[in-house]
């Protein structure tokens, strides 16, 4: 499974995987009579990343949310660090605080400034002093780039900076591993570049991401795997060089030439 | 609840800052024109002034109210009516909040205790509810809590049943409130390692209770015309003081004309502040 040999090292030089991080053993997921993940299973190792991509309504989103028990599998097991997710004695919010997740529309918290939204959880969760907790804000607003709207509120930002601060909210918990749900989905063409630029700079650091995303230019320059989905069930995984240029599977192709096109 | 008439325009104009007499707010020149009239009325009319000085309480209210400054500057009637609303009003508060939590709990439990209350309490009309909170529930309640049953004035029973009241009402408020949120707020709460009360507590609530401010003014002043129903318990509030005037005097027309009139000044003051306001939290989220 794992063929990021040449490719990987390629876009990513100096780039060393670690052991699997994430382990996702044939699960399957079921809303009422929709089978939105039916037997998936995928292993990403410290440091890796994984595209996946697929048709509108193939489950990407189900699986992403299962790897953080925003939803539970009807069947089958997630160790995330370890840890077995579905297991009831484990301590999700612990779990949690170890894995950023970036939302498509954004979800910053309304009531609360950019500082806030990011020194929250750090506070609550980390047991950060405040003076601590806005230390480590203002690094990781310099990190996407608008230190200076540390004091507004989010809705005053472009939804390209609504984004970007909510990539600062969940590395400021200093995750182990970043899942991105369709991050550029829902923003304007002209804002999607200020974004990538900075998952790719999270990815060229060693960042572990799982990142569902149709940008194929993310892909090729970040991805170590791409993952192709479709029903619920992975189609193939391969190199995002190999699987873009040389599908093996006629759904692949399909899904591809029909995001290519446009 | 809320049902009020909305315009974004400021009072008077139109769009463009000019004078528009379609927009123009004649029925607040109505009301203040009333308002005027039995102003002029209290003050010229030696029986209108009767009247007015006799039920906001100049003469015999309660006693200990009477001593206390504000009392005797407003009078006792009115004293007791606002007291009345603003205590029943913020132990409402606390009962709704809790009752409006409960209800959108994922504990069956507490979520079914929650709905008995507060169907129990819409199903039942207010007038019957407080002489049922009043004589039926109070009394066994303070002696179970080791204060005779007949320790407890009126007007408290009074308060506690408009709190056990409009708690209810207020519960369906907050819960309305916690909905309109967005499950991606909790959501984005949770992935960040809060858990499900910390993500209430700093995420939602926040955000809900701003968006049901406007809902509560209204029912504040729901609780203000309500208050009057305590009358019924000898509560000397304005509207039981201006029965015992209509009752003593026979001047039916002047007593309820003043105390409508004390009512529609209060509660107009506070539905134009309610406006502005509104209009204001409008403008700050754009
Ligand atoms: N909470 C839910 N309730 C019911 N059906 C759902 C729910 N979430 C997802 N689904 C269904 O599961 C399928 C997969 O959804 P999703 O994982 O969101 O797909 P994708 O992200 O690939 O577009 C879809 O058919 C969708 O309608
Ligand atoms: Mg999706």
């Amino acid at each position: 499974m794992h063929d990021n040999s040449s490719d990987g090292v390629q876009t990513r030089p100096g780039h060393v995987l670690g052991d699997d991080i994430i382990v996702i053993k044939n699960i399957y997921k079921v809303f009422g009579n929709v089978m939105a993940v039916c037997g998936f299973s995928l292993n990403v190792r410290q440091g890796e990343v994984v595209v996946v991509v697929g048709p509108s309504g193939s489950g990407k989103s189900t699986v992403l949310r299962c790897i953080n028990h925003l939803e539970v599998p009807t069947e089958g097991a997630i160790y995330v660090d370890g840890i077995h997710l579905e297991d009831e004695k484990t301590n999700i919010n612990a779990v949690r605080a170890e894995v950023g997740m970036v939302f498509q529309q954004f979800n910053l918290f309304g009531h609360l400034s950019v500082l806030e939204n990011i020194t929250l959880a750090q506070r609550l969760v980390r047991k950060r002093t405040t003076q601590e907790a806005e230390r480590v804000a203002m690094e990781q607003l310099e990190r996407v780039g608008i230190p200076e709207k540390a004091r507004a509120f989010p809705r005053q930002l472009s939804g390209g900076q609504q984004q970007r601060v909510a990539i600062a909210r969940s590395l400021a918990m200093n995750p182990k591993i970043m899942l991105f749900d369709e991050p550029t989905s829902a923003l304007d063409p002209e804002m999607i570049k200020e974004v990538l630029d900075v998952m790719l700079d999270l990815a060229r650091g060693g960042m572990t991401m799982v990142v569902v995303t149709h940008e194929m230019g993310f892909a090729r320059s970040a991805a170590d795997r791409v993952v192709f989905m479709d029903q619920g069930c992975v189609v193939e995984t391969a190199s995002p060089r190999t699987l873009f240029n040389d599908p093996q599977h006629e759904r692949t192709k399909l899904f591809l030439s029909k995001i290519i096109s446009h | 609840m809320t049902g009020e008439v909305q315009t974004n325009l400021q009072i008077g104009e139109d769009g463009n800052g000019r004078f528009n007499v379609r927009g123009f707010p004649w029925w607040l020149v109505a009301i203040i024109g009333f308002l005027i009239m039995m102003f002029l009325l209290i003050m010229t009319n030696p029986d209108y002034n009767r009247a007015f000085n006799f039920i906001k309480g100049d003469f015999g209210g309660i006693e200990g109210l009477q001593d206390s400054g504000i009392a005797g500057f407003i009078g006792t009637g009115i004293a007791i009516t606002i007291y009345t609303t603003l205590i029943a009003f913020a132990v409402a508060l606390v009962i709704g909040l809790l009752a409006g939590l409960g209800r959108v709990s994922t504990n069956v439990f507490v979520r079914n205790i929650a709905i008995t209350y507060i169907e129990f309490i819409r199903g039942v009309p207010t007038l019957v509810l407080i002489f049922t909170v009043a004589y039926v529930i109070v009394p066994p309640v303070s002696e179970m809590l080791g204060f005779s049953g007949q320790s407890i004035s009126n007007n408290s029973r009074g308060i506690i049943a408009l709190s056990i009241i409009y708690g209810a009402f207020l519960a369906e408020v907050f819960r309305a409130g916690i909905e309109s949120v967005p499950l991606g707020q909790t959501e984005a709460a949770r992935s960040l390692g809060l858990n499900g009360r910390q993500a209430m507590r700093h995420v939602v609530l926040p955000q809900a209770i701003r968006n049901v401010l406007p809902a509560l003014g209204n029912d504040f002043i729901a609780m203000l015309k309500d208050s009057s129903l305590i009358s019924v318990l000898a509560v000397r509030d304005i509207t039981q003081m201006a029965r015992l005037h209509a009752g003593s005097t026979f001047r039916f027309r002047e007593s309820y004309l003043v105390l409508t009139f004390l009512y529609l000044s209060m509660t107009i003051a506070l539905s134009l502040f309610l406006r502005w306001y509104e209009k204001r939290l409008r403008q700050n989220a754009r």
